[in-house]
């Protein structure tokens, strides 16, 4: 083997692996401009996101109550052998609210619907640019972009905020639940003990990072299903990139978040 | 945007309206050049066949017509308008008077056959009523033959149907001109020579003048008033469908023995 074609070959895969990075990064940012200007455009599709709302809210609701409660169930048995070694079990339920509200709730319930939702979108734009169903939609004067993108993303940013409280709520009943195993504590006493120690700055914080949770989600879904490739396999890479992307993404944001919450508290 | 009526467009000797008409188009993906300086015109009624083999750049050229993909360099002229040159909104405009059947249908899966039809007419809710626009599905259906699936998925259509309820959502907003990209790919003989005989029905009914890309012989046979064969993204012959099935050319002779 000659060392030096050795060295062009890495040196050309260097090159190209760096240049398709800039590419992205460009075909990201024109996408993101695109997307701006067709949410502030006069036809904006309300049938169409109400549409979304409704499939990616009311249809996630059933798996989001389900993941909330053992969320909320399985952190109050995890917690509560440490608290009582304190003699601390009386502050159980504000940890377990203020823990679900500031951290878990949103984290997790963006995970999921990463999975989710993100995949779903993920692999329906990318088989419809497959099947030329998008090709299609722009000849009938439709703009796929207005009509499939924009309404999706609107979509995942307004509906995760209401599910991660969905899920909040459901996982101080998961919560409540699991104090009962071995306690034996009323729903109510239980409820105002919880929100007696989360204050307004809990809350809000953690509310404004699920907007930018949703809008991760819609955004990478879209993205990724717009830009498949040609042939059926690129609709399971549009899928499962969508959702690798997009889960690491909200992980990014959060601990972004966390940080610059932590500068105003 | 101002029209350019039919009959105040360009005419070639035979006193045939230009519809379309191709000067020097060139698209190249990367090092591959795909056509070659692609000139060719499409006379007011006409249906023109472009015959080639797989890769020969058939498709790439119907989606330059409609602006689906950019032409690298060349004219394309529809209705007198050059498509390179229009904005967005004139584009529009002018894909209104097209009607494009793809290769696979592109039937909106999430959508029943009657949405399918519906969608294309959506932005015309100012001209036509709820009546006027379940009029004009039922009508592009029975032309086709499909009324009674009306209320169907795609899912559960075959696929001889999944092309007829695309051709009935082509017609349903009245196109001068039909680009039929594959229409026959992956049908059985039969259905494929239905399909054929419903793109010379869509051609008597609504006056329209058609490109057909294919490289099914039968269906060009049927459907052809002329036929272009494209080879290595260049035209390599051109005549009446008589002139190919009696060529000594063996190039064209192997398409048509």
């Amino acid at each position: 083997m000659n060392p030096n074609t050795d060295y062009m070959e890495i040196m050309n895969s260097v090159r190209s692996k760096t240049f398709t990075f800039f590419e992205e990064i460009a075909d990201i940012f024109t996408f993101i401009q695109v997307i701006i200007k067709e949410t502030f455009s006069r036809d904006f599709e309300f049938k169409e996101f109400f549409y979304q709302c409704f499939q990616i809210g009311y249809k996630t609701l059933p798996l989001i109550a389900i993941t909330g409660t053992i969320m909320g169930l399985v952190l109050t048995i995890q917690s509560r052998p440490v608290l009582a070694d304190f003699g601390a079990v009386s502050m159980l339920p504000g940890m377990i609210a203020v823990s679900l509200i500031r951290e878990m709730g949103p984290v997790i319930t963006a995970l999921i619907c990463a999975g989710k939702i993100g995949s779903g979108i993920g692999a329906e734009l990318s088989s419809m640019k497959v099947t030329e169903q998008i090709d299609a939609m722009e000849l009938s004067s439709t703009n796929p972009i207005r009509y499939l993108v924009v309404t999706r993303i609107l979509a995942t940013t307004f509906m995760l905020p209401v599910l991660v409280l969905y899920a909040d709520l459901l996982g101080i009943l998961g919560s409540w639940a699991g104090a009962n195993i071995k306690g034996d504590v009323t729903f109510i006493l239980f409820f105002s003990q919880a929100f007696s120690h989360v204050g307004f700055i809990d809350f809000i914080p953690a509310f404004i990072k699920t907007f930018l949770f949703g809008a991760v989600i819609g955004f990478v879904g879209s993205y990724k299903g717009y830009h498949a490739g040609k042939g059926t396999a690129s609709v399971g890479e549009a899928a499962h990139s969508s959702v690798v992307q997009a889960s690491l993404l909200i992980i990014i944001v959060d601990m972004i978040a966390v940080q610059i919450t932590d500068m105003f508290i | 945007m101002e029209e350019v009526p039919i009959n105040h467009m360009k005419t070639k000797p035979h006193n045939r309206k230009v519809v379309i008409e191709i000067k020097l188009l060139k698209k190249s993906f990367g090092d591959q050049e795909v056509l070659k300086e692609i000139s060719l015109d499409l006379y007011d009624g006409e249906n023109l066949v472009i015959l080639g083999k797989s890769g020969s750049g058939k498709s790439v050229l119907i989606k330059c017509i409609v602006g689906l993909l950019n032409a690298d360099s060349g004219i394309i002229r529809i209705l007198g308008h050059n498509i390179p040159d229009l904005q967005s909104k004139e584009l529009s405009m002018i894909r209104e008077k097209i009607g494009f059947l793809f290769q696979s249908g592109a039937l909106y899966d999430s959508m029943t056959v009657r949405e399918n039809l519906e969608f294309p007419l959506r932005k015309k809710k100012d001209i036509f009523t709820k009546e006027q626009v379940d009029k004009k599905v039922l009508e592009a259906l029975n032309h086709v033959g499909l009324t009674d699936e009306l209320d169907k998925m795609p899912a559960q259509l075959s696929g001889g149907m999944r092309k007829r309820v695309s051709l009935a959502r082509t017609i349903v907003t009245n196109p001068l001109i039909m680009l039929y990209d594959e229409p026959t790919t992956g049908l059985d003989p039969v259905t494929s020579e239905e399909i054929s005989m419903l793109i010379n029905d869509v051609q008597k009914k609504y006056k329209t003048s058609s490109i057909i890309i294919t490289h099914d012989i039968k269906c060009a046979l049927l459907t052809a008033d002329r036929i272009i064969m494209l080879k290595d993204g260049e035209i390599y012959k051109e005549g009446v469908p008589e002139n190919f099935e009696n060529s000594s050319d063996a190039y064209a002779k192997s398409f048509f023995k």
